[in-house]
């Protein structure tokens, strides 16, 4: 569940220019990297500091969604990429919004 | 009394809307007599519930934007907590955040004006600048 997560998550923070060299080399060079890896790893960057987004809102339920798993759990950081300050106040806001029925707390099954 | 307060609740489905309205209105009456003041009321609409609270699964929700102090803000919480038709209710202070969103934004400002002041008064430099940060933003993606 949570390699779905990552995967989906990978597109959207993807493509910022500052790493754009870095990740420019492995993925040239395609799977199968040095040390053996079956997969390349692409430096994550977080989504609320390249777009610039300031405020987080327990209403906007769209973009706390994202960073949220199947099941309502919070997306750790290392998955998402989100810093450590964002990932403090999505948290935040996940929270409030959980506590007034617009996120779950458990997805039921 | 600078603090503001984003106050949402949750109306149950089966509420009518003149009895929505009602409510509303009885809180604004309470914001005011309070010595509060209302900014804005919402009504955000019927919404599905991400749980079930009270055996609904639905709801009515309305967001107030207030000015208001503790004690007001504890009264008004006692009188969402009384009022039958309230489901659900949660209460967020907002003057921290926005102060420093504001803050952000006089930075944004700020860095905006000193690049444009120098451009607006020749043009060639500014070309000069849009031309070097152009391939710099192209580059990663050729490579």
């Amino acid at each position: 569940m949570a390699d779905e997560t990552t995967t989906h998550r990978a597109p959207e923070g993807g493509a910022p220019s500052t790493s754009g060299p870095r990740t420019g080399g492995p993925r040239a060079g395609g799977p199968g990297g040095p040390g053996g890896r079956k997969f390349f790893r692409r430096k994550k960057v977080c989504k609320f500091c390249t777009e610039k987004i300031d405020a987080i809102p327990y209403r906007d339920v769209r973009l706390l969604q994202g960073f949220v798993a199947e099941r309502g759990k919070i997306v750790p950081r290392r998955l998402t990429g989100v810093c450590t300050t964002h990932q403090r106040r999505l948290t935040r806001a996940i929270k409030q919004a959980r506590n007034i029925a617009l996120l779950p707390f458990a997805a039921k099954y | 009394m600078d603090r503001f307060y984003e106050v949402m609740f949750i109306v149950r489905p089966d509420a009518e809307d003149a009895d929505v309205d009602k409510l509303i209105a009885g809180f604004e009456q309470t914001i005011v007599n309070g010595g509060g003041t209302l900014r804005s009321t919402e009504k955000l609409g019927r919404r599905r519930l991400a749980y079930t609270v009270r055996k609904f699964n639905d709801g009515n929700y309305v967001l107030l934007t207030i000015d208001a102090d503790g004690t007001l803000v504890h009264e008004l919480e006692r009188r969402l907590r009384v009022s039958e038709p309230v489901i659900k209710f949660i209460t967020v202070r907002m003057d921290e955040e926005q102060k420093r969103l504001d803050k952000i934004k006089a930075i944004r400002a700020t860095r905006k004006k000193l690049s444009a002041q120098p451009a607006a008064p020749a043009e060639i430099p500014a070309e000069t600048v849009a031309e070097a940060t152009e391939p710099a933003e192209s580059a990663p993606v050729n490579a």
